[in-house]
This record gives C-alpha cells, structure tokens and sequence, in this order.
C-alpha cells in the first residue's frame, strides 16, 4: 500500500500541531465552546450524549497491521478498549477526553493516521473497493485514484467551507462495492473500446431525509482529468450549493433541483473555462502514487489448495467459514478474507483493542501486512493464501471473529444510534442485536441467504436503511422509540431506494416483524432468487399483508 | 483595522478606502459600494477621478464585474458567516481567470482561523472580526509546511516539489 512520503507525514504533524494549540486555548478558556466547536468538528471531534467522540479517518479502508496496532492502543489507553467501525470506513472512538485528544493525533500521526476532515462541511474520508488490489474482476487499484483525491482534497483551499459536507467514493470494478451511486461523487472506472481507462461521473446520490441515486453527468472522462473535473464540479456546486436550509443543502438538492442536464451544462462549461493543465495531476506524480499500491510478493501457487481441501471436508465449521466468509482473489492459490464483526449479539461494527490487535498480527503473517474496512462494518484480509485459511479461521474462531454470516441476515449493519449520538431518535444496537439472535441459527440464516439489513437511528441514515434489502428507521413517536420498515433497496450495482412497508412498529416487534418477512420470502421465491430479488418480482404486497395481519 | 498581506507576511494597513453603505451619503475621498450602488454611481465617480471599489455579497458572481474591472481600484468579497465559502471561489476566479491583479478584501466574518485559506485563495487584504493581529495571521498562514495542490497562491504543491526533488 502507498506509504507516507516526508510530505505527507509533515502535513500531520503540522495539523495535529495546529489541533495542540487550539485545544490549550480551548482548555485555558480563551475561546468558548461556540468559537472551538468549527475547529474541533475538523479534527474529528464531536461532543456526544456522554462524552467527546473522536472519529479517525481510514483513507479509502486500507490500514496497515502498524496502523491497526495504533489504533487499539488508542482504544485501550485513551477509550474504554474498543472502538466502532462505520459505514464510512472511519473508527469511532466514543469516550474521549479533550485533553488527551492532542496526544491521541500525535500517536495517529506517528503511523500516518489523522482524523482530518471527518467532519464539517469538506471533502470528507475517500471510500474505494475494499477489494482493491485482490479483486478479479477490477480494472485498476481504486485506491490509487482515491489517495489522489485523498491529497488534492486535503485542506483544499476552496472547497472547506462548502454548502454542506461531500462524500466522493471510487469503484473500477464493474461490481460496485463502493456503494458509488449513494455519493454526492461516485466514480466509476472502466476501460473504453479503445482500452483507455475512464470514469463514468455521477453525482448527486444521497441518503439523509431526501434519498437519491446519483445521476451520470458524464460518461466518459479521461482518467487524466479528474482533479480538474472535480474541481469544476465542486465549484459549482461551492457557489451555486443552497446555504439557506441546512437540509437542501447537499449537493443532491442542487442537481434534483437543476436537473442533471442542466447541472452537467454548468460543470462542462465551467470546467472547459478552466485551466486544466494547472488542476489535473502531473503524470509522474500518478505513477508514483500508482508505485505504492503496486503488488507485492505473490507466490506461484495452484489455484487449489490440497491442504484447505482436506480441512474443509473435515470440518463444517470451516466449509460454512469459506462459503460466507471468503471472496474469490485475483491470484491464483490466495482469497479475501472477511473477519466479522457482527458475532450474534454483539454490537455490529464494533471492535476491542484486543481483535484489533489479534487482526494487524494475522495481516502481518498472513496477509502481506494489509487490512480492510468495508462499509459494511467487517474487516477484510485481502491477500490470505488458501493453504492458510485453516489457520486464519481458528485464530479468528477463537476471538469471536470468524461468524460466518457475511451478507447473511445477521450481517446488519447499524449505526451508534441512541446508544451513543445525539442526533438520533432511537437505538439501532439492540434493534440488531434482537434480529441477530433470532436468526442465529446458521442453517437457517444459510437456508436464507444473502439478506441485508440496515438500521439508522436516525432520518440521517448512517446506516444506509434506504439501501437495504430490509431497511429499519428509528422514529421517535412522543417519545417512545418506533421503526420503520422499508423494502428492496439496493447500495450496489442495481442501486435502488427502499419502499416503505407501512406503519412503524415497536421496537420489541421488529424482529417478530422480520420473521414473518422472511417467511413470505420463503414461501414466495422462485429458484435462486435472493430476498431482494423477490421484493422486486412481488411488488410489496404478500409482504405487507403478513406482516400486518394481526392489525386487521 | 486593515491587514495586508504582502511578501509572505502580515502587516497592519491604513485603510484608504471608506466603505459606504447603500443608504449613506456621499463621502469624500476613496470609496467602496455595493455592486448596486457601484452600477448607479461608481462610474461617474471614477470619472472625477475617485479610487472606487466594489464589495460583492457573497450570493453575486464575479463575473458581473468583467465589464468594469480595469476601472476598478479594490474588489471586496463577504463573509457574511466564516462558514459560507462562496468567496474563496470568487476570489480565485476573480485572480485566475479573470486576472485581476489589485487588492482583493475579505470583508465580514473573517477570522484569523481561515488565514490560509484567504491567503491561498488569492485574498491579500483583511479586516479581521476577530481582534487577531498580524501576528496571528502572519503564524495562522505558516502552519503548514506544504500543500497538496495549485491554487491562486504562488506555494508549489506537494507534487512538484517532489518532482524538483
């Protein structure tokens, strides 16, 4: 992976120097919470229910096993031993005292993590393939585009004080596990007839209150003028953006409200007026960065294992692991690994310094040093040799990590939710801890399939429940926490927006309510047919007469 | 009071200019209107002779200005809250692409938090909200040691010092 050079490493020294000072004013009483807040928010820091919440950007999901080993010995010292991953590929660490949060930058920066530009209304943490580099099926590392945009975005001069905050994701695969097409960007990598490589440019995809599938402005750019085009495109968006309303805010509101033709036309000509040659990136500065994210040391190996052959007919517990758990990988003789964290009961996306630790060790032995965050809450090994999964599985198996339920429905992925966040209006936690454990059967979850789940606590939508195959929205009905159900939304390839099922339930009744869900799915699927493919062909209707039966 | 920035550094300013609001009278000497006050008024002032220059809210685009601009003696963009950045897009449109050379004055909630920014943006005058000195500005400006890309300023970005290495 792209290894901080003396400049990179420079600028976080310099930004948690800068976050050092604003604290020991802050703490000397020589600015006030309302003049701090701005500055803390662009270091990370949110002040929450119970405490100050730190979250630490994973540019574009890729640690390294040092940087992982940072951040649980940040966990362990300076939190209660755990923190939570995030549908962005961020770790949040919600117990935080602001006097140790200048020492915390530090020790991140010492690895070449920071919490930059986590918050505010900036360019936020870059999102790419969490397969990047493994995958097959890719036509280039996304993440070389992603740490250019990661640099360029960096204390952008123009672009940190925009109408609202800006979340640009990055795919060259044509399977979208970016979720690209739920981003105020989504850039999607391809090679046009000629071989060239190119990016098909959507914008204005969103979540929140108003949810949007991002529609293409442009089909075809050349990779070569990205930065340029991005900028036309934030800068239009930078002057033209509403500021009246906090909510119409995003970019989404702008391009629903011009229209994509018309904001496509304001882009183009913008950026035709513009001096490209000054924007774009030199080309000996994409092959340096490409330099770093080169692969490394891949043995000739056959495509299949004697050894994980063996282990598997011997034991079901690994031949479920390698059903669920393991992706197919690019290098004949490796798989991608996923380490769940979603063990049943256990809150989804959370982590202890202890896996963490136990996770950067395997990296380093098994997997060329390297980790993933998928949005999707779990932790990949993207470069595991077949003939070590046996291995992988039992360390894994014995930290609570190998639950083999990746894309099953225990896979939930939620937000803090009112456990933790002061803008949610219900919890999510033990709303999926619920379903978890009903469905904690693997032969049925298996006997399910793919089925995913996405709880906000929150119109936020943190955790993506307009794009799930069932989506749960916490309400607040005077004061007593209810959820919406939603149905047969999509963040990938087939992108689409859940509908709602109907009137919210009681929180004790939504996993009873996703039982009998599953149980029209059941009944109702034809061959091969994934819960979402079912939704799809049924239309809501068998759906909604089960689970509302008893209210009739 | 007035800070310029010249040569890499910070310095209090007089400021020459009055700045008048739209309701007020006349004043003598050097002036800065509104653009709809400047479109009623400011030529005929430019044509006695008067320095005159133009505050744009932050909702109007530079580009109004084009017609006018030579005749110009200050271009001032508002803030009218730190958090709204429409003028540091002005301010780089108004230095690169429409070449505007003279000074260019962040005006309204400008704070010394957002120095480099300003500065970066192409901004080289300032009347800070925020009581901060020179001083401040001329260390908020020097907190970082490099940049990662062009902007109005003339700091090499972190690619091509790299590539000079």
């Amino acid at each position: 992976m792209y290894l901080y050079d003396d400049i990179d490493r420079r600028m976080l020294a310099d930004r948690a120097q800068e976050f050092r000072a604003q604290c020991a004013r802050r703490l000397a009483g020589e600015i006030n919470e309302d003049q701090f807040k701005p500055l803390r928010l662009m270091n990370g820091l949110y002040l929450q229910l119970h405490a100050y919440m730190l979250r630490i950007a994973i540019p574009y999901g890729t640690l390294s096993a040092d940087q992982l080993r940072a951040l649980a010995h940040v966990a362990r010292t300076y939190d209660k031993g755990y923190g939570h991953f995030t549908t962005r590929t961020n770790l949040q660490l919600h117990w935080i005292k602001l006097r140790d949060a200048p020492d915390i930058l530090d020790h991140l920066a010492e690895v070449g993590l920071h919490a930059i530009q986590t918050s505010g209304n900036c360019i936020r943490n870059l999102t790419a393939d969490p397969y990047a580099g493994a995958a097959g099926d890719e036509v280039d590392d996304s993440r070389v585009w992603a740490e250019v945009i990661r640099q360029w975005s960096t204390f952008h001069p123009e672009f940190s004080y925009l109408p609202r905050k800006f979340k640009i994701a990055v795919t060259a695969s044509p399977t979208d596990r970016a979720a690209t097409r739920i981003y105020d960007i989504g850039l999607r990598l391809y090679r046009d007839a000629d071989g060239e490589l190119a990016f098909e440019v959507g914008v204005g995809g969103g979540l929140g209150r108003l949810p949007y599938i991002g529609a293409v402005i442009r089909e075809r750019l050349p990779v070569r003028h990205l930065l340029s085009f991005l900028q036309a495109i934030l800068r239009v968006y930078n002057l033209h953006g509403r500021r009246d309303n906090i909510h119409k805010a995003r970019i989404k509101v702008l391009v629903a409200s011009l229209g994509p033709d018309e904001l496509a036309r304001q882009v183009e000509a913008e950026w035709e007026a513009s001096d490209k040659a000054a924007a774009d990136l030199p080309h000996a500065e994409l092959a340096r960065i490409r330099a770093g994210f080169m692969p490394t040391g891949f043995e000739a190996l056959p495509a299949v294992s004697r050894r994980f052959e063996a282990a598997k007919a011997d034991s079901r517990a690994l031949a479920r692991f390698a059903r669920h758990n393991l992706a197919p990988h690019k290098q004949p003789g490796y798989t991608i690994v996923h380490v769940s964290l979603k063990a049943i009961g256990e809150t989804p996306g959370d982590c202890s310094a202890d896996q963490m630790d136990l996770v950067a060790d395997l990296a380093d032995r098994y997997s060329h040093g390297e980790i993933r965050v998928a949005y999707e809450q779990n932790l990949i090994l993207p470069h595991v040799k077949l003939d070590d999964v046996p291995d992988v599985h039992a360390a894994l198996d014995a930290a609570g990590l190998a639950t083999p339920n990746i894309a099953l429905i225990s896979d939930i992925i939620a937000c803090p939710g009112l456990d933790y966040c002061a803008l949610a209006n219900a919890r999510a936690i033990p709303v999926a801890q619920d379903i978890a454990r009903r469905f904690a059967d693997p032969d049925l979850a298996e006997k399910i399939g793919e089925l995913k789940i996405k709880i906000s606590g929150c119109i936020n939508a943190c955790g993506h429940h307009h794009v799930g195959h069932i989506g749960i929205l916490g309400v607040d009905k005077k004061g007593e926490e209810y959820y919406q159900l939603s149905l047969g939304g999509s963040g990938e390839g087939d992108a689409s927006i859940a509908q709602i099922l109907g009137p919210a339930v009681p929180a004790a009744r939504v996993a009873p309510f996703i039982d009998d869900l599953v149980g029209v799915y059941l009944a109702e699927r034809r061959d091969g047919e994934r819960f979402l493919d079912t939704v799809r062909r049924t239309g809501l209707a068998p759906f909604k007469a089960a689970a509302y039966a008893d209210a009739h | 009071m007035l800070i310029e920035w010249r040569d890499g550094a910070a310095a209090a300013a007089r400021d020459g200019f009055i700045a008048l609001a739209d309701d007020a009278p006349l004043a003598d000497g050097d002036v800065i209107l509104s653009w709809p006050r400047f479109q009623a008024e400011g030529e005929d002032l430019i044509a006695r002779g008067r320095r005159v220059g133009v505050r744009l809210a932050s909702a109007e685009s530079p580009d109004v200005l084009a017609p006018v601009l030579d005749a110009l003696s200050l271009v001032a963009l508002e803030f009218p809250k730190f958090r709204d950045g429409r003028a540091y897009s002005g301010a780089r449109l108004l230095r690169e692409r429409m070449g505007w050379r003279g000074e260019l004055r962040a005006v309204g909630d400008v704070l010394v938090e957002q120095a480099f920014l300003m500065i970066r943006c192409g901004f080289d005058a300032f009347e800070p909200a925020d009581a901060s000195t020179p001083a401040d500005w001329t260390a908020a400006a020097a907190r970082f040691a490099h940049v990662y890309q062009r902007a109005a300023d003339s700091r090499p970005p972190a690619f091509a010092e790299r590539e000079g290495v």
